[in-house]
């Protein structure tokens, strides 16, 4: 496909593909737009754009009226904590499987796999009562330790295909060249396999922010992260449209962001290095 | 100090047998090339050797000592590889420096020896750049630079040139060669090319399913092949082969003919055949010759005029012709 | 590096991944299957004891159940067929050369980033809300009557919402997958005089379908879950219009308290979950060496 296409078609696809874009972010924009409207702006009909007073109130009223910073903080403890808790426990495993391959390798990754298969909804019930009978409902603990063990199989995943990438010559290079085991990994394999952490790292805090069927159903208040904290306004006594959107905005802006930043890393790591 | 010698070596991968038991030494200062098809074992052979596979049965010695058991570090080898290997997060003085940092060396004797191996290798200007900011023949001296700071008591080279187009190959085949004759250290050389073979090594092992063929000088093995396979390895083009009844004539299963000593004529000769196809590279013309016993290659001036659909006669020198008995084996 | 010394260490590394995972995968699935043979109800402790397969009767033949099934696999499938669909025309117009691709990338992607219980209240009630939300002021703009999306349409309103949130993730593989395409293949079939229309049903198509497998069946894992997004917009309403399975369990466990047949519920999701997973683990195993 190198071939020059014409101005005139460029411009065409270009136009296409922006205006595709812009209604698949659109949601997205308005939400933002609508944050900073005052209450009945909101509400305008016909709708109002950009033609009205911009104002930070909404999201001060919901900081400070609606808890913002206690969800904030769980989230971040939560999605953060339950992710380098996997990763501490997944970088051994991954690292064993890529560079030690044993003939059962390949059966021990697709069973790591299969318990991902196992439907959350399916195993509610025992995890609640676990929670209860251990008096860890609504605990940041709990919520850590369940999705560490959700994405588990994702990060080793993950972890594996990156690890696998480092070419098996240069550890031996390492070796005949006279590295120990702990060199090897320390000026060898760990700088070869930190960009492969570091997408992993973010992409399973992404995941873990944004999971939305433990963090629902195990947390009140005290645990409660941002997903809790936006569901909190689908009941319609708290419905308002520029503070749903502050909130949402608030809840949103830095995973999207992060997001972005991991793009690039996204398609080969959910899809397990299956597309490249 | 260089000296390796194999003693029964073998290796095993669970049932399949890639090397049986094997014998082999390699002198002090020594160029020695494994050479053979792909998967004949010479690489395993060569990591046999570094330390990089377990022996399952047999031992290794390097300068008399038993390194069987040894971890490729402590067997003061150094290796270079296909890929390279370089480690592509550290410059070239990291990547040179490398195995004398894991040694312990002093600082200053460390930045010695890297600016010494820069200037033998031509590297000197790119020792703050990354592997990956290289050329391919440029990464292939720093692997080499890797090596030789060690001072190692023998190289191992697994088919390094394999990754280079073919004018850069013909270099730095003449730089290793060069190399060899400045550090006079043993070389193990392992390759699927016999012309890499035959222009680097002091001596040839030729190996085939992990056995060992024939071990010689290049020559040695050019104008006495102990069988029809390494008849047929060495030498380019490859040497043509005939059975039947002109074989019984010297009283051989197979008789075999380099194309280089066949003679040519349009008017006389031994055999009657009609030229298919002439390549005439100026130096040489390769003729292919359909004949009553099959498609005969031969090597010829460069100003040969002979094209396609000549009849021509072949007559082989007599004293150039091999003989073979029905195991394939020379007969003297 | 098969050595006798690096097994035994490897072993060790992997163990405490596999100990964890088999803990997390058979405790609660023992504790599940336990259930729900067992009558255990939250709310009236003392009717204990064995209940046989009457949670798994209660579970499958209660009205809700076939329902609920119906609109999971409308939900599931739907969103597939959408995104696919929709993912390869927007992957094939985005890898056309245009000006500015990378901001491109960044919009389509976005919505992936939104947490459903945002991406669904804001679906909700900034779009879906039939007197202020802008599809209702579409409606008005074209002096059409307000339409109660969510009321009327519950089941189709949450499949655009999760399709608009998959969206991202199918185009973003798709074009990852078409901008693998070697463009001399592409050269070649036209040299062959295939018109653009066949090239793409003989050559882009059959490049694109396995990463076409991989959205689909990974989807599928996901979209089998659809949770916050049931739960914010009409819980599962009106009725049990948009009743999903997973939303099923939930209301027997969590409203009903009804613990027996809540985990009769789950062994069932248990069951169809592997059903998928079968066909996902022989596609992924596929790639593996």
């Amino acid at each position: 496909m190198a071939r020059a296409v014409t101005p005139a078609r460029k411009t065409v696809n270009t136009a296409a593909a922006w205006i595709v874009a812009l209604i698949i972010f659109f949601p997205i924009l308005w939400t933002i737009l609508t944050s900073f409207k005052p209450e009945p702006v909101a509400v305008a009909s016909p709708p109002v754009f950009l033609n009205f007073d911009w104002s930070f109130d909404n999201y001060r009223t919901v900081i400070q009226q609606r808890g913002y910073g206690q969800f904030f903080w769980n989230s971040v403890v939560i999605a953060f904590g339950s992710t380098i808790l996997g990763m501490i426990i997944a970088i051994p495993a991954a690292w064993a499987m890529a560079f030690v391959h044993g003939p059962r390798t390949k059966d021990l990754l697709m069973w790591m796999l299969s318990t991902k298969m196992m439907p959350a909804a399916g195993v509610l019930v025992p995890i609640y009562l676990i929670a209860v009978y251990f008096k860890m409902l609504d605990t940041q603990i709990l919520l850590t330790v369940v999705l560490m063990l959700m994405n588990l199989p994702i990060i080793i995943w993950m972890l594996y295909t990156y690890f696998r990438e480092i070419p098996v010559d240069i550890l031996e290079a390492a070796r005949m060249d006279g590295a120990t085991l702990f060199n090897e990994i320390v000026y060898v394999l760990t700088p070869m396999a930190v960009p492969g952490i570091a997408s992993t790292l973010l992409l399973n805090v992404i995941l873990a922010w944004n999971e939305s069927f433990w963090t629902l159903n195990l947390t009140a208040f005290n645990a409660a992260p941002l997903t809790k904290f936006i569901a909190g306004f689908s009941s319609p006594q708290g419905l308002f449209y520029a503070k749903l959107s502050a909130a949402s905005v608030m809840a949103f802006l830095p995973i999207l962001i992060l997001g972005w930043f991991s793009q690039k890393q996204l398609v080969r790591g959910l899809t397990f290095g299956a597309v490249k | 100090m260089g000296k390796i010698s194999l003693q029964k070596v073998e290796k095993r991968f669970g049932d399949v047998s890639v090397i049986p038991p094997l014998d082999l030494e390699v002198e002090d200062g020594e160029f020695v090339v494994f050479v053979g098809p792909s998967g004949c074992g010479k690489s395993t052979l060569l990591r046999l050797i570094a330390g990089l596979e377990d022996t399952t049965s047999g031992k290794i010695f390097i300068d008399g000592a038993d390194a069987t058991q040894l971890a490729p570090a402590k067997r003061g080898l150094a290796m270079v590889f296909q890929s390279y290997a370089l480690y592509p997060h550290m410059t070239v003085r990291k990547n040179i420096a490398f195995p004398l940092k894991m040694a312990g060396v002093p600082q200053a004797e460390i930045e010695e020896k890297v600016d010494y191996a820069a200037r033998v290798l031509n590297l000197s200007n790119y020792l703050d750049r990354r592997p990956g900011q290289l050329s391919g023949g440029q990464r292939q001296r720093v692997a080499i630079g890797r090596a030789i700071v060690r001072s190692p008591s023998a190289f191992l080279f697994d088919e390094p040139l394999s990754n280079l187009d073919a004018a850069l190959r013909v270099n730095m085949r003449l730089e290793i060669t060069e190399l060899h004759q400045n550090l006079k250290t043993t070389m193990i050389y392992v390759t699927h090319d016999q012309v890499e073979a035959m222009t680097m090594a002091d001596k040839i092992v030729v190996l085939q399913a992990g056995v060992v063929e024939q071990v010689g000088s290049p020559l040695e093995l050019y104008h006495r092949p102990r069988n029809i396979f390494v008849a047929g390895f060495i030498g380019s083009p490859k040497m043509n082969f005939i059975e039947g009844a002109e074989a019984a004539k010297q009283d051989a299963k197979t008789i075999g003919i380099r194309p280089e000593h066949v003679t040519i004529s349009k008017d006389s000769g031994a055999w009657k055949g009609t030229v298919t196809v002439s390549e005439h590279l100026g130096s040489d013309t390769f003729l292919h010759v359909e004949t009553d016993l099959g498609l005969m290659t031969v090597r010829s001036g460069g100003d040969v005029d002979v094209h396609h659909g000549d009849t021509v006669w072949l007559t082989p020198e007599a004293d150039k012709l091999h003989r073979f008995d029905d195991k394939g084996l020379r007969i003297a | 590096m098969a050595t006798q010394a690096s097994r035994s260490a490897a072993r060790l590394m992997i163990s405490p991944s596999v100990i964890l995972l088999f803990l997390w995968m058979a405790v609660p699935l023992g504790m599940v299957i336990y259930y729900s043979f067992r009558r255990y109800r939250l709310l009236n402790p003392d009717r204990a004891g064995w209940a046989g397969w009457s949670n798994y009767s209660n579970f499958v033949f209660s009205p809700d159940f076939g329902g609920a099934l119906v609109n999971t696999l409308i939900l599931v499938l739907g969103v597939l067929l959408l995104t696919v669909i929709l993912g390869i025309l927007i992957a094939l117009l985005i890898d056309q050369p245009i000006w500015g691709q990378g901001p491109v990338r960044i919009l389509v992607i976005s919505p992936f980033f939104i947490m459903p219980p945002v991406s669904a209240l804001v679906w909700k009630n900034m779009f879906f809300n039939p007197s202020n939300g802008l599809f209702g002021e579409l409606f008005k703009y074209l002096g059409m009557p307000p339409y109660d999306f969510l009321g009327q349409a519950p089941l189709a309103s949450i499949v655009t919402i999760v399709a608009w949130e998959w969206l991202p993730f199918a185009t973003l593989i798709l074009l990852t997958a078409l901008q693998s395409l070697d463009g001399e293949q592409l050269e070649a079939a036209e040299m062959d005089g295939a018109p653009p229309l066949k090239r793409f049903f003989y050559i882009v198509l059959p490049h694109m379908s396995r990463a076409i497998t991989v959205v689909v069946l990974i989807q599928t894992i996901f979209l089998l879950g659809i949770f916050g997004e049931i739960l914010v917009t009409t819980s599962g309403g009106p009725g049990t219009a948009s009743t999903t399975l997973p939303f099923l369990i939930f209301k027997k466990a969590l409203l009903d308290f009804d613990v027996g047949t809540a985990a009769a519920g789950g062994i069932v999701a248990v069951i169809l979950a592997n059903i998928v997973a079968i066909f996902l683990m022989k596609a992924i195993g596929k790639n593996l060496d």
